[in-house]
């Protein structure tokens, strides 16, 4: 097809307003991690810029000073967002695997059971109350793992469907013949042929334990059991937080880059996922496709 | 073969038969019953548990008694939570913030995903979508340390580019009137790419027949966008903002409690029934509860509601 030439003009539009709007996404990006290499004075006297007038990597040098309680809150949220990932996976795609199967007994029931969570929830007071006082896992690791367990009831509908229209009826007729129990027909048949769907689940439910602040701020005073998210939130509003490690390293109390050490402790918790981001960035997209998993 | 004398014993064995096969197709049954049981454990736990905790909102709460044993108190939970003077404050600041979310959402998404679906070049095209869903996966504390980036007083980039042409620098975290517009940029900044792409996969699922004959009959790119593409996008358009409507009482918590960080000054403009919950939690649970309790029910009505409006303009993108 000959393309017209006002065609051709709303591309060249298109490109600009796309290069317009890559730079709006991206400029906080590079603001965030440039006042992170800024040194502390020039931060004070000419702000925060991203060709800063003096580098400084003083606010890496203090995290490694303060790596006991940085890498250990890197380390519950690795911990957690691999454990919570996996349970999350695993748990939808055992719930789904009966629910796919026509003769399942009671299986609209079932389904209607995920389904109506959407619909219904009993809110953040009577969530917290169930958990802090039947539950008690105020200041535990659960208390990061198990509120976002299934992080949405609704992915062991989305895997159902899945299972439904991408095995073939033939092949789970076949693993009976063979005389396979359902748990091997699941393990051996469902779960290999449907791997896709589980990557896209399982980086959304990667993705909400990484980023997740609110479970933490919720249920975890205990400082030793901070994940990564919990520490920056804890540092908008508590800067002493950030001096307590002053004294025992290279630095002494007044002379913490704060300014910085945020910044760099913001960019240090995003670092994996924006080196992830490129190759997961096509499940992100199958995933929104699927209407799935809605922030 | 005499039929008459075999056919009693015959049927009773055969309902024997029948009644073993059931026996065994029940057993065969609880395998996946067992599949299900760890999901269905969870749900019951972590979601209708806490419906039942939805009783606290006429309990006088009691730590010691916990959410069942509490006393009843009616309605006086609801009473307190009328009499506070800042009822209306933050749920005008709800719905009006949400309603002004999705309005822009949907018009910055549809022009995006028009703009993108422009681009015939194939890297270009990706890497837009790639950059347009990158914010969704920051999480809202970075972003608040972003936008602190530019706002804050001190250090702020927005402070520093005014000082350097002469003018005085702006408290941000202090201003109530710039936080309307603040937060709705940052609110689509986040978002926008999500809806955008679900634009863009309706864009694309358009027969490019519809566009080859338009062209012939001589449309202009701007009309067949103007009559081909929106168009076919509406049904999409409408379900995702009805979808989102049924939510108007749910704020984006993050967005509202860590953006404008914890500013007390701003919170006529950025206390939403979330954050009104969350804080009154440490001071009065049973207010606290009422308000929590208002926002489930009535967002189960308006997602009845618009689920069922949505549900007519196109089945596929309903809920159910």
């Amino acid at each position: 097809m000959i393309r017209s030439k006002q065609q051709r003009r709303l591309e060249l539009f298109a490109y600009a307003v796309m290069i317009i709007v890559a730079v709006m996404i991206l400029y906080p990006f590079l603001l965030l991690f440039m006042s992170s290499l800024t040194d502390e004075v020039t931060l004070s006297l000419n702000g925060y810029s991203v060709i800063p007038k003096k580098f400084s990597l003083k606010a890496y040098v203090y995290i490694w000073d303060a790596r006991d309680t940085i890498f250990r809150a890197y380390a519950v949220t690795i911990c957690v967002t691999i454990v919570g990932t996996l349970l999350n996976v695993l748990i939808s795609a055992l719930a789904a695997y009966p629910l796919s199967l026509q003769r399942l007994p009671g299986k609209s029931v079932l389904s209607f059971i995920f389904l109506f969570t959407m619909l219904f929830n009993g809110g953040m007071v009577s969530t917290y109350m169930t958990y802090t006082t039947i539950f008690h896992i105020k200041n535990t690791y659960l208390a990061l793992l198990v509120p976002g367990l299934l992080f949405s009831p609704v992915n062991c509908i989305i895997i159902r469907t899945y299972f439904r229209t991408s095995v073939p009826e033939e092949l789970y007729d076949a693993a009976k013949i063979d005389g396979a129990s359902e748990w091997k027909t699941f393990f051996h048949v469902a779960l290999p042929m449907s791997v896709p769907i589980f990557v896209t689940i399982g980086i959304f439910a990667g993705l909400a334990y990484w980023n997740d602040w609110f479970n933490g701020m919720l249920y975890v005073t205990d400082r030793t059991k901070f994940s990564i998210q919990q520490v920056l939130n804890i540092m908008v509003s508590n800067i002493q937080y950030l001096s307590q490690f002053a004294g025992t390293g290279r630095f002494v109390y007044g002379d913490v880059p704060s300014v910085s050490v945020r910044m760099a402790i913001a960019f240090v918790a995003f670092l994996p996922i924006l080196c992830l981001y490129p190759f997961l960035q096509k499940y992100f997209r199958s995933g929104i496709a699927l209407g799935a998993v809605k922030g | 073969m005499n039929h008459d004398s075999t056919a009693g014993s015959t049927s009773r064995s055969r309902s024997a038969l029948a009644g073993r096969k059931r026996l065994s197709r029940l057993k065969s049954y609880i395998p996946l019953y067992l599949m299900l049981a760890p999901a269905l454990i969870y749900v019951l736990i972590n979601n209708y548990l806490p419906m039942g905790g939805l009783v606290l909102a006429f309990k006088q709460f009691n730590a010691g008694k916990g959410i069942f044993g509490s006393d009843w108190n009616h309605f006086a939970n609801f009473d307190f939570l009328l009499k506070n003077k800042n009822l209306p404050i933050f749920l005008r600041n709800t719905i009006c913030y949400n309603l002004a979310f999705i309005a822009v959402n949907l018009i910055v998404g549809v022009f995006l995903a028009l703009m993108i679906t422009e681009i015939r070049g194939k890297k270009m095209r990706q890497f837009s979508q790639s950059i347009i869903l990158f914010p969704f996966v920051v999480s809202i504390v970075i972003v608040s340390y972003m936008v602190r980036g530019f706002l804050d007083y001190n250090n702020g980039m927005f402070n520093a580019v005014i000082k350097a042409f002469g003018g005085a620098p702006v408290n941000w975290y202090m201003e109530k009137k710039y936080w309307p517009g603040i937060l709705v940029f940052v609110s689509t900044w986040k978002g926008v790419g999500y809806g955008s792409l679900l634009y863009i996969a309706a864009l694309l699922g358009i027969d490019p027949s519809l566009y080859e004959a338009a062209a012939i009959s001589g449309a202009s790119r701007i009309q067949q966008i103007r009559y081909i593409s929106l168009p076919h996008l509406i049904p999409t358009c409408v379900t995702v903002s009805l979808l989102s409507v049924g939510h108007i009482f749910n704020s984006d918590f993050g967005l509202f409690y860590q953006v404008p960080q914890n500013s007390g000054i701003l919170s006529p403009v950025t206390q939403t029934i979330d954050t009104f919950v969350y804080k009154a939690m440490a001071t009065n649970v049973g207010m606290s509860a009422a308000a929590s309790f208002f926002q489930s029910a009535g967002g189960f009505l308006l997602i009845l509601l618009f689920n069922g409006l949505a549900r007519r303009v196109s089945r596929e993108n309903a809920l159910f």
